[in-house]
């Protein structure tokens, strides 16, 4: 028989992990609430004929968050043939609150009671056989993360879905209560027209939940009233509230927990009683200490950071991390497959060997590039995440995240988006609410990532020679944060009409994550981003390649007939991208650079934002003659020649133009560059406001690509670039025209 | 007194928990109920929320949604 199974618990109570258990999938676990946004399916690894889903941890089936109303929906609507309610054993009793909920609906159910390593390690006894008496409905004790009981449960779960075994009736609410959903179900009842059994006994299920609903005033049950049955429903839950003093809703959570009371007191045996320090809360002493908290964060926030991005990892000058080590080793790796395909195609036409290299090569090259960094920011997050840190981190940032409407947890994502885009927007994932998550994932962009870096290098050493070039480059960081405070305001304002989101999260006991989840969590992430990201960045790139090489010669033989290879392919600057930018250049002359060679500059950033000072250097050729170039190294030494990439220490024409652009460039090393770029960009506001311009507008193509991945649908997508775009734009007017003023 | 009033390590029980709506709805789902004993932990180091100890689990929340909820020492 085909059964489908849900797995339904609250937060953290070890959900995913069974359904890694239960369908060797390999789902993201983490030790963070609410790790789960959607519900996932997988196929029992033991009987394929056995579907298992995993639904977003909840702790009630009350509609308060997007992924409680999946949870719910699912449960009562889709019907499963069984619901795992998996129960983390050593918080039993709030545990038990969602398991009452559950069995009001009269699913099929067995109970896995998690944790039991760890109740047994803390001297906890649970009766699980008593519990099963009670509830009537299998209780099974397992420990998820090792396999134990795992299937005994799956077994259980298999024949209460083939008998149908749903919950004893307990005796949960008082008579108030009670005759109050009895009224409520018999108007419920009588205007569905179903033909009344004579001897109706048996109540309809479906309509005596949505009676309990009702009763404890849901509001998305209660929306579902026709206006008939509106004002006499409304009669009886009047007169309820007068015997529940004054607040029906209240007594009948009251009446649960009094009832889960009852019942631990019968069949659990404390070691301890509540308010208790255990060994977890002797280190949260330490690690959100009212002094230690903060240096202890800014040491695990810059090992973070270290150990992903830094050139010199510890302060060991030269010492790479290993996210950029194994950068260089992907980089290099795909070097040789670069000149593998480099041979391959020698002998093709220009026009595909351009294709291929500058195109496909390249693109592709650019998300090899990212993995390493993803994987090892993934790693360390991950391990953040499961050892119960980071909803730590959350409640330590929270006051100042909530002053622009966001939570503590947005903090994570937008630090690192100072480094790459690409994986803080993937953090956002762990964040609480719909919109906390987009929210954070559009000001995400406007973070100066590394790769936007090179641009400010190069602008600040060509335009503001004489002024602080630290304290300008400075203030375009501080510039991105203010922004983000902004935007995010406005957002919170305009779309979402509150400026504050709420903070009641569960702080989980500290736990020591197991290497099979971080790797799963590390494989995963970068598996998903090399696929979905991919696709995004591939497709792009060669769109922007195909526009930056051809015009309209390409195709009527002008081009062929010009070149002395006679390539179709025209020269950057008589491309189509060069027209498109004549074209769309004016929008960007009240932003002060509305000429053609900065806007395709801007577009190439989308690219890679570093594309931009290399597309400089291809574009203002004119500057940077063979002339130039020879004078401008020959203050080099030769052994500051072979380091910048001279192989020998020896000066090459042929090479000096690559090595002056990727790295002369990129490190702004040259006062005196691309000076002709200055008939273009006329003034420091100018300059300025068009670096703006790139540090704020849509960010890279594997950026957006992770924000599709985590946004879901292009529309949303596209807003979000939209508002990015938008913000750029006013930023960088503003910017602009008051520098106008004060000059 | 409220719930914000509590200094850390003090204990309290629940009386009342604020408005109705969302929010306390949600309070309640994660077991804050009327008679519910709170042990109040610590005080996060920017000054808010808090942490509180109940059900024998750790929830933190703002001082600003701690005010509403009523408790007796």
């Amino acid at each position: 028989m085909n059964y489908t199974i849900a797995l339904a618990g609250n937060p953290n109570s070890g959900k995913t992990t069974l359904f890694n258990e239960l369908t060797g999938s390999k789902q993201h676990v983490g030790n963070w609430p609410g790790v789960t946004v959607d519900k996932k399916e997988g196929t029992y690894k033991k009987r394929k004929e056995i579907n298992i889903l995993d639904l977003p941890g909840t702790y009630s089936l009350s509609p308060y968050s997007a992924e409680e109303i999946i949870a719910r929906d699912y449960i009562v609507k889709n019907k499963p043939d069984a619901v795992i309610n998996i129960v983390d054993g050593t918080n039993i009793e709030r545990n038990l609150y969602l398991t009452m909920q559950i069995i009001e609906t009269k699913i099929p159910m067995v109970i896995a009671m998690n944790m039991m390593d760890e109740v047994d390690a803390i001297g906890m006894k649970i009766d699980c056989k008593k519990l099963s008496e009670i509830f009537g409905v299998p209780v099974i004790p397992i420990v998820a993360k090792k396999g134990k009981g795992i299937d005994a449960l799956m077994k259980a779960a298999i024949s209460v879905a083939k008998d149908n075994i749903s919950a004893n009736d307990l005796k949960l609410f008082d008579d108030n209560i009670n005759s109050a959903i009895d009224a409520v179900y018999e108007i419920l009842y009588d205007s569905e027209g179903i033909e009344k059994p004579a001897d109706a006994i048996e109540k309809n299920t479906q309509t005596y939940w949505k009676a309990i609903k009702i009763v404890e005033n849901d509001e998305i049950v209660t929306d579902e009233l026709t206006e008939v049955q509106k004002p006499a429903v409304e009669v009886i839950l009047k007169e309820a509230e007068q015997y529940a003093d004054g607040d029906t809703e209240a007594k009948i959570a009251d009446l649960r927990y009094k009832y889960i009371t009852k019942v631990v007191k019968e069949t659990v045996i404390k070691s301890k009683s509540y308010h208790v320090e255990t060994k977890s809360d002797k280190l949260d002493k330490i690690l959100t200490n009212r002094f230690l908290a903060l240096p202890i964060f800014a040491v695990v926030m810059y090992l973070m950071f270290a150990t992903t991005f830094s050139e010199s990892f510890l302060f060991v000058e030269g010492l790479p991390s290993p996210g950029i080590w194994l950068a260089g080793v992907a980089e290099t790796l795909w070097g040789y497959v670069a000149a593998g395909m480099d041979v391959l195609v020698s002998n093709a036409s220009p026009w595909v060997y351009s294709l291929v290299m500058d195109g496909i090569v390249e693109g592709l090259g650019a998300i090899v590039g990212f993995i390493p960094l993803v994987l090892v920011l993934y790693i360390l997050i991950s391990f953040l995440e499961d050892c119960g840190y980071m909803a730590r981190i959350a409640f330590v940032m929270d006051r100042i995240f909530r002053k622009f409407g966001l939570s503590g947890r947005s903090f994570i994502p937008l630090l690192m988006g100072f480094g790459c885009g690409v994986p803080a927007i993937m953090a956002t994932r762990t964040l609480d609410t719909e919109k906390d998550r987009k929210i954070t994932t559009i000001i995400t962009g406007f973070m100066p990532c590394g790769a936007k870096l090179p641009i400010f290098a190069m602008f600040v050493s060509t335009f503001f020679v004489g002024g602080n070039k630290t304290l300008i480059t400075y203030s375009l960081y501080m510039l991105s944060i203010v922004v983000a405070i902004i935007v995010s305001l406005i957002i919170n304002k305009l779309v979402y009409k509150s400026s504050a989101s709420n903070f009641v999260m569960e702080l989980p006991k500290y736990r020591f994550p197991t290497l099979k989840s971080i790797a799963i969590h590390g494989w995963e992430k970068v598996k998903g981003f090399a696929i979905k990201a991919g696709t995004v960045i591939f497709i792009s790139t060669i769109f922007i390649w195909a526009l930056s090489n051809f015009n309209a010669n390409s195709f009527n033989g002008v081009n062929a007939e010009n070149n002395r290879d006679q390539s179709v392919m025209a020269e950057m600057d008589e491309s189509f991208l060069a027209s498109a930018g004549g074209a769309i250049a004016p929008i960007f002359k009240p932003l002060g650079f509305g000429e053609w060679r900065p806007t395709v500059g801007v577009v190439t950033g989308w690219i890679a934002k570093e594309m931009v000072v290399v597309t400089f250097a291809q574009l203002y050729d004119d500057d940077v003659t063979p002339e130039y170039l020879e004078e401008y190294f020959s203050h080099y030494s030769s052994d500051e020649l072979e380091e910048l990439g001279f192989e020998g220490g020896e000066y090459d024409p042929e090479a000096a133009f690559d090595i002056y652009s990727e790295v002369i460039l990129f490190e702004g090393a040259d006062e005196n560059a691309l000076v002709s770029m200055k008939n273009d960009i006329k003034t420091d506001a100018a300059a300025y406001a068009y670096m703006v311009f790139n540090l704020l507008c849509m960010p890279c193509f594997a950026a957006v690509g992770a924000m599709k991945r985590e946004l879901k649908t292009w529309k949303a997508t596209g807003a979000a670039v939209g508002i990015q775009m938008l913000t750029a734009y006013v930023a960088a007017f503003l910017i602009y025209n008051l520098g106008m003023l004060i000059a | 007194m409220t719930l914000r009033d509590l200094k850390p390590g003090q204990i309290g029980t629940v009386k009342s928990i604020g408005e109705k709506g969302p929010m306390r709805k949600r309070l309640m789902d994660m077991g804050v109920t009327p008679g519910t004993s709170i042990k109040v932990i610590k005080v996060a180091p920017l000054g808010d929320p808090i942490e509180i100890n109940i059900r024998g689990y750790e929830l933190s929340l703002r001082k600003n949604e701690a005010q509403n909820i009523l408790v007796e020492i």
